[in-house]
């Protein structure tokens, strides 16, 4: 029979009868926190700071080193937001609010779009989409399919179409109509492809022309079930756009994300929301103290 | 930016020159680095133990020849038993039946579709007579995209687009192919998760439904940790004969492929490494195994020594 194990289980069962976190309790630390995707560095400085700790403190019981090792995790993500979004607000003076949707193929990009309208729109806001993948198969298509399950306007051009004209376009519009939140659709790029990430940074600057501190958010979107090209994503990305807010899919299957520990350990870019289905309702606020929690949740 | 296998081992090798002989003493530190390279490059952290030890017990004791330092003996070791592993398996294509039937299935985003279209370019420069076959469903647009690329690489779509089974769909298809003397078969399925019961019970429908000659699990090779899992449990439901690597065009070094070919023990018969439909090609072990060690500029060192 299967025994259901919480990894706090077994660090108890290691660390029974022992006065100091040893060797074994460290060892089995380490699995849990690869096993996630954490990354070897990043395990390597969660390790050596309970390491510290315990140095310090002399006597570590259990309890104390969940709490200590919780603790250490939550402190890596302090620049990810406590509770901001929950009303999915904008901030103020900032109208219309531009949102770039960034990432590498196939992470979720179009289909976060398509939970954002829906949030924002249930919050009252005017929404218009921007549908600057003119690349991808169908790329405008399921992007079209998404404005109508939402109900919110697209701005579109044939397949081909420059995706700055797209975007430019977009915002023009949405400055026109008076909408609250515009969000563009990019088409997916490997972060290593310099041309891709330059025609990022074209669409950001003929965007600026029509409002000159947009796009006020620029989204990137992470698989959580990559590994640790994430944090090459999150830098090359950064570098090519500035990106200010991360988004991480698919967390509805088994794997735990936990790479975006390494990444708001290294970039102190905050993440803001998680996906955790293909529907519009499934999206979610990211809450970093149920993420700590879910990176060690029960598992076989 | 990652240090060169290579590098690494001979900087754990460095205070030990002058020996002759890979001993257990000598040889801890260098286990734990190509432990930790293997993980860097997201291979699973028990099959990279698993690995190492294999590793520590063929080099202990191997007599270490003059012109090499043990180190560079050690990466040899390393490359070749990684090689083996990542090959092994004998791989070949099955495309025999009238018609043939292939099966694409994976997660979310992993590149079905666009495998779909490669593959039926492939073949029909081959000489065969493809059909592809929109059996998703749910995915926005997923019949439009397969559409896109059907006619990209001037292959015929089978759909239909008011029909809720994909298990009719495909039945319906392989009709249609015997009708159109079709002789292969490739149906392109809906990205699910591993734990959705519902949707893995969908696609072991349709495979019991159309008896494929070939199932090919489609796996991105920037997946992480949990490729073992998901390998698994597609493995358990489907039986697959092939794993199919995608976006090899990045950077990533794609440690997901020794996890699943360790795991599962089937052979990965394509990768792909762009999105455009002629850039399908055969999977070369050797390669992958460089690429995971991270040691592309090494091989000329040890193929020397
Ligand atoms: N299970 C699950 N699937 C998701 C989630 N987000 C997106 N998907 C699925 O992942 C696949 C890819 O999503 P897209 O939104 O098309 O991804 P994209 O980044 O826009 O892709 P490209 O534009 O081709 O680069 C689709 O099948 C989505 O339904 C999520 O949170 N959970
Ligand atoms: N760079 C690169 N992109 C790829 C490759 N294969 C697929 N893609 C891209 O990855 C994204 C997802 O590919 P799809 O073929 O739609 O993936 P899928 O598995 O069918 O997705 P779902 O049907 O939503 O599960 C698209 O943007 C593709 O263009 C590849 O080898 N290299
Ligand atoms: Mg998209
Ligand atoms: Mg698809």
């Amino acid at each position: 029979q299967k025994t259901k194990e919480n990894f706090f289980t077994k660090i108890t069962k290691a660390i029974a009868g022992k006065s100091t976190v040893d060797e074994e309790v460290l060892d089995q630390l380490e699995e849990a926190l690869i096993g996630a995707d954490v990354g070897l560095d990043t395990t390597i400085e969660i390790i050596k700071r309970i390491e510290d700790r315990v140095a310090r403190d002399k006597y570590v019981n259990t309890s104390e080193l969940n709490s200590i090792l919780q603790d250490e995790i939550r402190a890596m993500l302090v620049v990810s937001p406590e509770n901001s979004y929950k009303d999915f607000s904008t901030p103020a003076g900032k109208k219309p609010y531009v949102i770039l949707v960034v990432g590498v193929n196939g992470v979720g990009k179009t289909t976060t779009i398509g939970k954002l309208a829906y949030n924002f729109t249930k919050a009252g806001k005017n929404v218009l989409l921007g549908a600057a993948d003119t690349f991808r198969a169908a790329a405008v298509d399921q992007l079209t399919i998404w404005s109508d399950r939402t109900g919110v306007p697209i701005v579109k051009q044939p397949m081909g179409s420059d995706p700055g004209a797209v975007a430019f376009d977009t915002v023009q519009s949405g400055v026109a109509r008076g909408s609250d939140v515009i969000i563009i659709d990019t088409a997916g790029r490997l972060h290593n492809k310099i041309y891709l990430m330059e025609e990022l940074g074209k669409i950001k600057r003929v965007v600026q022309k029509v409002i000159p501190d947009a796009p006020h958010e620029v989204l990137l979107v992470l698989d959580g079930s990559t590994g640790q090209n994430a944090v090459e994503q999150a830098k090359q990305f950064t570098a090519a756009t500035d990106v200010t807010a991360l988004a991480i899919t698919k967390l509805d299957g088994t794997a735990k994300g936990g790479v975006v520990l390494a990444i708001a350990n290294q970039f102190k870019i905050p993440v803001k929301f998680i996906g955790v289905g293909e529907k519009m309702e499934d999206l979610l606020i990211f809450d970093k103290h149920e993420f700590v929690d879910s990176l060690f949740k029960l598992e076989d | 930016m990652f240090e060169s296998l290579s590098e690494r081992l001979e900087g754990a090798f460095k205070n030990l020159k002058g020996e002759a002989k890979i001993t257990e003493l000598n040889i801890a530190a260098t286990v734990k680095e190509i432990r930790r390279a293997l993980v860097d490059a997201d291979v699973n952290y028990k099959i990279a133990k698993e690995f190492t030890d294999k590793v520590k017990d063929i080099a202990l004791g191997t007599k270490v020849i003059n012109a090499v330092s043990p180190g560079q003996l050690m990466t040899k070791i390393v490359k070749d038993e990684l090689a083996n592993l990542m090959g092994g398996t004998e791989s070949s294509f099955n495309i025999t039946g009238n018609p043939a039937v292939i099966l694409i299935a994976g997660l979310q985003g992993s590149g079905k579709t666009t495998f779909s279209g490669k593959l039926a370019n492939y073949l029909k420069s081959k000489g065969k007579s493809p059909l592809l076959v929109a059996a998703d469903i749910y995915r926005p647009a997923a019949i439009d995209q397969l559409m896109v690329l059907g006619g990209q690489v001037g292959v015929e779509v089978y759909s239909e687009r008011e029909n809720k089974n994909a298990v009719e769909i495909a039945q319906n298809a392989i009709k249609e192919a015997r009708a159109k003397n079709k002789n292969v078969v490739i149906i392109d399925t809906a990205g699910r998760l591993a734990v959705d019961e519902v949707m893995m019970t969908e696609v072991a429908n349709i495979k019991s439904a159309v008896n494929p000659h070939e199932i090919l699990f489609v796996v991105d090779s920037m997946t992480g940790q949990d490729a073992v899992n998901t390998a698994k449990a597609f493995n358990e439901r489907l039986d697959f004969s092939g794993v199919v690597l995608t976006k090899l065009d990045g950077d990533t070094r794609g440690g997901a492929a020794l996890s699943i070919k360790y795991t599962v023990e089937k052979p990965i018969k394509f990768v792909s490494s762009g999105e455009k439909l002629d850039t399908l090609d055969v999977f070369y072990p050797e390669r992958m195994a460089q690429r995971i060690l991270g040691m592309g500029d090494i091989t000329t060192l040890v193929e020397k020594a």
